[in-house]
């Protein structure tokens, strides 16, 4: 597979090539990836640190110590990755008129009735919501993150906010975790190809018009073939 | 087991009995501290640097008699010097021996996640073992007496042990043994408490201090390192020491239904997902032009 690196997201490639679409630049898919193993990173280390039952994740990555250690670095990286995320991605996971009737039929889309959901951009609106949640929840996490790494310097008469800060880190935590498990679920079984796409770049014309039929037209600006 | 396995029994050429015969030395433990026959003298700090074996380290003068501005990982025991005028405009000069309170139910413990890494021996010590710790501070955020103190180079959690190495060898802790003016006691809860309830009786009979109390908060299950204070209702006028002091709710709340919950979210959408598969399955491509080009998936 040729890596396509001059072309723009969704320019449309030479029809000999297979008919297929760039969905995401290399720049998307490293930014991606950074986002998504920091994320793994801290989430395994702060699921160690979570439950007893699970201090087992620390032990693999090295040692309690270690990943108490590195936790908040990776912490500060996938913060920073998605702030980059943002500046790559804001337009295309602004919420429109479209992913709130998108929301509200989101039972046809779980259920496979894809006929029956308003057509979608370059992002549905479920994947706006786990970009959202996810952005968010960093923040959160980011801000309480650095309260929990330098506890003592918390003055005096503000300690009372330590225990409350380490719950809005897990709360926190468990959100993305809910988000995640859904993200990962989505793109390794529901939707064969976005796998493929996130490491790859590339998805079929047919997938592009079948999942993202608003993107595929305005990438390829003309209207889909009906059936 | 008790923890008397080297309590003497006889001594050569001793003048009269054997100190201690008659003790319990039951668990649980307790250290009882009178703050009213304290002197300020810091014998206990001393004590206590020595039988932990670590430096003098350096010193904070803020003004006070008080040795520095709060306890430190290599520092468990601290005398808290503190002005108080009361409200009758009396002037009380305050010193309370400062350091962990062994509570019977230990913030530090409920928040600690690793393993090992803080442990509560069956006679009441609540005992770290730094061998475990991974340097997180939840115990700093579980403490209600702000006690447990980060040592930023070994990334190490340290406070007061209650002699825990001495105590199990059928010693008093060092603090207790350097104590010039009988302020400090060691024994059983049981024979503390007594002792505390007869010099507070004391208190209220021969001196003016008739709202002195003992200080073992319920809120924590009560404490193995207890204080009598002149003033049992204002024990926030002996440096910081809490009125009620409890686990905070919000601890317990993330130990306890927030983990449960999480717990169940987790493998609850883990198995939803796997459940969902199985009933539906993958989303299939539209193909539109058979005719023309078989095409194929992304990969």
């Amino acid at each position: 597979m040729s890596s396509g690196s001059a072309s723009l997201p969704g320019a449309r490639t030479a029809s000999h090539d297979g008919d297929r679409i760039e969905r995401y630049t290399f720049i998307e898919r490293i930014c991606h990836w950074v986002t998504g193993l920091t994320y793994v990173y801290c989430l395994l280390t702060g699921l160690a640190f979570y439950s007893p039952y699970l201090f087992w994740m620390a032990i693999v990555l090295g040692g309690g110590p270690t990943s108490r250690f590195w936790h908040p670095f990776l912490g500060i990286a996938f913060a920073a990755a998605i702030t980059w995320m943002h500046q790559l991605w804001q337009k295309d996971v602004a919420l429109t008129d479209v992913d709130r009737r998108w929301l509200d039929d989101v039972k046809y889309y779980a259920t496979n009735r894809d006929d029956q959901v308003p057509p979608q951009d370059r992002f549905n609106a479920g994947q706006k919501v786990f970009y959202w949640a996810m952005f968010y929840a960093a923040f959160v996490l980011l801000l309480t993150g650095a309260i929990m790494w330098f506890p003592e310097y918390v003055p005096a008469g503000l300690r009372w906010i330590r225990p409350l800060i380490v719950l809005l880190h897990s709360a926190s935590a468990l959100v993305t975790i809910g988000a995640f498990i859904i993200h990962i679920y989505m793109g390794i079984f529901v939707v064969p190809g976005s796998t493929a796409a996130i490491v790859h770049g590339y998805v079929s014309a047919d997938w592009a018009r079948t999942h993202h039929r608003l993107w595929y037209e305005r990438m390829t600006r003309r209207p889909a073939v009906r059936e | 087991m008790s923890n008397g396995i080297l309590e003497i029994k006889a001594i050569s050429g001793h003048a009269g009995t054997v100190p201690g015969r008659d003790a319990s030395r039951d668990y649980p433990v307790a250290k009882l501290i009178d703050v009213t026959t304290c002197i300020g003298c810091k014998a206990c700090e001393v004590a206590c640097l020595e039988w932990n074996g670590y430096p003098f380290r350096e010193t904070q003068f803020d003004n006070t008699y008080q040795t520095m501005p709060d306890l430190a990982w290599n520092y468990y025991n601290l005398i808290r010097f503190n002005e108080h005028v009361a409200e009758d405009g009396t002037f009380q000069w305050l010193m309370r021996k400062d350091g962990c309170l062994h509570c019977a139910d230990p913030g530090c413990l409920r928040a600690c996640p690793a393993d090992g890494a803080i442990v509560q021996y069956a006679n009441g010590i609540v005992d770290f073992q730094q061998e475990n710790c991974i340097g997180c501070q939840y115990c700093v955020t579980g403490c209600p007496f702000n006690i447990p103190k980060f040592n930023p180079e070994t990334k190490k959690v340290h406070k007061c042990t209650l002699c825990s190495d001495r105590v199990g060898a059928g010693l008093e802790p060092a603090c207790i043994k350097a104590c010039p003016t009988g302020c400090l006691h060691f024994g059983t809860k049981d024979d503390m408490l007594d002792l505390a309830n007869k010099r507070v009786a004391q208190l209220h009979e021969h001196t003016s201090h008739t709202s002195a109390g003992v200080y073992d908060p319920s809120g924590v299950g009560g404490t193995h390192v207890m204080y009598v204070l002149h003033d049992i209702n204002h024990p926030e006028a002996y440096g910081g020491l809490p009125k009620d002091p409890r686990v905070p709710l919000a601890v317990r709340v993330w130990k306890g239904p927030l983990k449960w919950l999480g717990n169940l979210a987790m493998v609850g959408g883990i198995l939803t997902a796997a459940v969902h598969y199985v009933r539906y399955g993958p989303k299939t491509v539209e193909k539109t032009d058979p005719g023309k080009q078989e095409s194929k998936e992304a990969s």
